[in-house]
């Protein structure tokens, strides 16, 4: 029993590192081409021998760079905070209700989370012109919200169901109008997964491509994954690896921040102490 | 301070099942009244109908003057204890019990003042700033009265509030609820399943069965003169004992002895010609040896081979058996299963005695022994409805409620002589 419970640990040890360093090793060589002088990039060898800051300050000149970071900041926030705030009412009424066609709603937003966005972006593309959505913040909010919504519900909705139904009913005996109950009791208890579900619709917005490059034409919209593609050398036989690598760590480092910022909330159980107990 | 009036209440789910059925209840303002059954009776979805939490789907309801029906809870001016406390886990416990008075907008020194003042009365003072999750039981479940009392409501619910604390701190805080009741005064509505709690809490006692309210009454008229079977086995511990009889020629033949009916009772359980069953309380019974010489003509004595003798320093529990011809019939089976469900150990064959008797008594476990029963306190059921055919017409009403509190002190049985 012991020598086996061993080799578990040995399996699951070695499991770990591989994923852990797939994952890893990448980003790890991204950051160091980041500090690579130019004419090192090519070397193949891991450590720069020299470290240089001339790739950030570049992007940090980059005019285009800096208004895509802008509008990538800005919309996935605006995407999150409207997605968030629609799949929580919809996600409690989803817990808490028995309404017609709930099922289908569902069902209907599990379809849409499922849905390849890559077979509409066409039409949308069309769509969206006549509409003058085109390059526009809307003409990206709309769509992030809409594919981040039906995560939401779904992971709210169960966030919901574990919330005693007693303590709104005991808010509603209080005095509490439901849309109270809802705000200063479900609320705050619900944080932890209003959080996780905002950071995950975040990251979906943030990390964006596909959107990203065929709904935008300027810099007016175009976000940090989409400009990348347009990072340019200083001359045409110059690659922009520097550059690129530098930008890539500097959208990184938000999403980094983010999750461990909110990490502590995510796993606190709010609801300790709640029932009985 | 209102009264409440139930008229014709029923609950009915939409795939047709009734969870209540057509309740007539008043109760006076300031009452205190108990709602009582075993669990599924439908008590609770009463209680949560009086809160505003269910639907009524036929009937009205009244909180003081007013009909309710329609009201949402925030509007009916009450106060509810729930089983598990449905405290805010993320707020202290000062800002629990300010709650709902933050809500009704009360100005903030008035809800300090308030909150204060509760949490003194509840011995709160100390954890104020605390939240729920480090408070033990007894402290979440006073948290959870002191949120109700600050509001100063008009009607008080409380949903089997006790049954979540250990043995020793239920009985403390059951005190500590009729203190609080008879503080405030206000008309309060409480729900257990516990009949220990209703009989010593309750101005009155209602009791329910399968959403049908049975009676209604002062808790020592529900326990000399119950109005069937299920209350009469329901109300007592132990349990009233129950044993088939037959009625022939003014005597009544029980499987321990055979006695005598005043006329008066013999006319009544004569003319019904169905099977009977005979309940006598655990109490009625004596060791022969110690029956006060007054008392032993009341009664006849018998000999038992006693099975389990239980001594609780006060009392002794004997346990015996006797023969039971026939079973006891449906009625009687039925209310045994909702009672006490997988337990009682009747057969076809005999039936199980519970008899309570001075500590004095000698009797022991395995031997015979002469014991003594109080014929006058035995009560006489119709097997097949469960009707009580010995309950004095005066407390016939009893089930309709609205007499007030004030009709305590009945003695049923054939004679009102008592002991």
């Amino acid at each position: 029993m012991k020598t086996q419970h061993g080799s578990e640990k040995v399996l699951w040890g070695v499991g770990s590192i591989i994923v852990v360093a797939s994952a890893l090793v990448p980003f790890a060589w991204i950051i160091s081409l980041s500090f690579k002088p130019g004419d090192e990039l090519g070397n193949g060898k891991f450590l720069p021998r020299s470290l240089t800051l001339d790739n950030y300050s570049k992007v940090f000149q980059n005019d285009s760079f800096l208004s895509a970071l802008r509008n990538s900041l800005g919309i996935a926030l605006i995407a999150t905070i409207i997605g968030v705030a629609l799949g929580a009412m919809a996600a409690y009424a989803i817990a808490r209700l028995d309404f017609p066609g709930k099922t289908a709603i569902l069902v209907c937003a599990l379809a849409i989370a499922m849905f390849p966005p890559v077979s509409i972006i066409g039409s949308l593309f069309n769509v969206w012109r006549t509409l003058h959505l085109f390059d526009t913040w809307p003409g990206l909010i709309i769509p992030y919200v809409t594919f981040t919504l039906p995560l939401s519900i779904w992971a709210l909705s169960a966030f919901f169901r574990e919330i005693p139904w007693e303590l709104e009913q005991a808010a509603q005996v209080d005095g509490a109008t439901p849309f109270q109950a809802f705000r200063k009791v479900i609320l705050p208890l619900a944080a932890p997964g209003l959080v996780t579900a905002g950071i995950l619709a975040f990251i979906f917005a943030w990390n964006d491509f596909l959107f990203a490059i065929s709904l935008t034409s300027t810099d007016r919209a175009r976000t940090v994954p989409a400009a990348l593609a347009f990072f340019t050398g200083n001359t045409q036989f110059e690659q922009p690896t520097g550059a690129i690598a530098a930008a890539a760590v500097v959208v990184t480092v938000p999403i980094i921040v983010l999750v461990l910022v909110f990490q502590r909330r995510i796993v606190a159980g709010l609801t300790a102490g709640a029932v009985k107990g | 301070m209102a009264g409440i009036a139930f008229k014709g209440i029923t609950k009915r789910y939409p795939d047709g099942t009734e969870a209540v059925h057509d309740v007539d209840l008043d109760i006076a303002d300031g009452e205190f009244l108990v709602l009582v059954g075993p669990s599924g009776c439908g008590k609770s979805t009463l209680l949560r109908m009086l809160a505003g939490l269910e639907d009524i789907s036929d009937g009205e309801l009244c909180i003081g003057d007013e009909v309710v029906n329609t009201k949402a809870p925030k509007d009916r001016h009450i106060a509810m204890v729930f089983q598990n406390y449905a405290l805010y886990p993320h707020l202290t416990v000062r800002e629990n019990m300010a709650f709902p008075l933050k809500l009704a907008k009360v100005p903030k020194d008035e809800i300090d003042k308030r909150v204060n003042e509760a949490a003194q009365t509840l011995d709160l003072t100390e954890n104020l700033d605390r939240k729920p999750a480090n408070l033990s039981g007894g402290q979440r479940q006073r948290v959870a009265m002191g949120r109700a009392i600050v509001r100063d409501p008009k009607v008080f619910l409380l949903d089997e509030p006790l049954s979540n604390l250990d043995a020793k701190l239920r009985v403390q805080m059951r005190t500590e609820v009729a203190r609080i009741q008879h503080r405030l005064n206000a008309t309060t509505v409480y729900v257990t399943h516990d009949q220990t709690e209703a009989m010593t809490l309750g101005d009155r006692v209602a009791v329910m069965r399968k959403g049908v309210l049975q009676q209604v009454a002062s808790p020592s008229v529900l326990y000399d003169s119950p109005a069937n079977l299920f209350v009469a086995g329901f109300i007592g511990s132990p349990a009233m004992n129950f044993l088939p009889v037959t009625v022939e020629g003014g005597k009544a033949r029980l499987a321990l002895a055979e006695i005598d009916l005043p006329a008066e009772v013999a006319a009544k359980l004569g003319k019904a010609g169905r099977s009977l069953v005979a309940g006598i309380r655990p109490e009625h019974f004596e060791d022969a040896a110690l029956v006060a010489e007054g008392d032993r003509h009341k009664g006849p004595t018998f000999t038992a081979q006693i099975d389990v003798v239980e001594s609780m320093g006060s009392d002794l529990f004997v346990h015996f058996n006797t023969e039971a011809e026939g079973g006891l019939g449906g009625e009687l089976e039925s209310v045994g299963r909702e009672i006490a469900p997988g337990g009682g150990s009747r057969s076809d064959q005999s039936v199980e005695i519970v008899a309570r008797l001075n500590a004095a008594s000698k009797v022991e476990r395995g031997a015979e022994a002469e014991l003594w029963f109080d014929a006058e306190r035995v009560l006489y059921f119709d097997a097949e409805t469960g009707e009580n055919l010995t309950r004095r017409p005066s407390v016939e009403g009893g089930g309709e409620g609205g007499e007030g509190r004030a009709d305590g002190g009945e003695v049923a049985g054939p004679s009102p002589a008592g002991r």
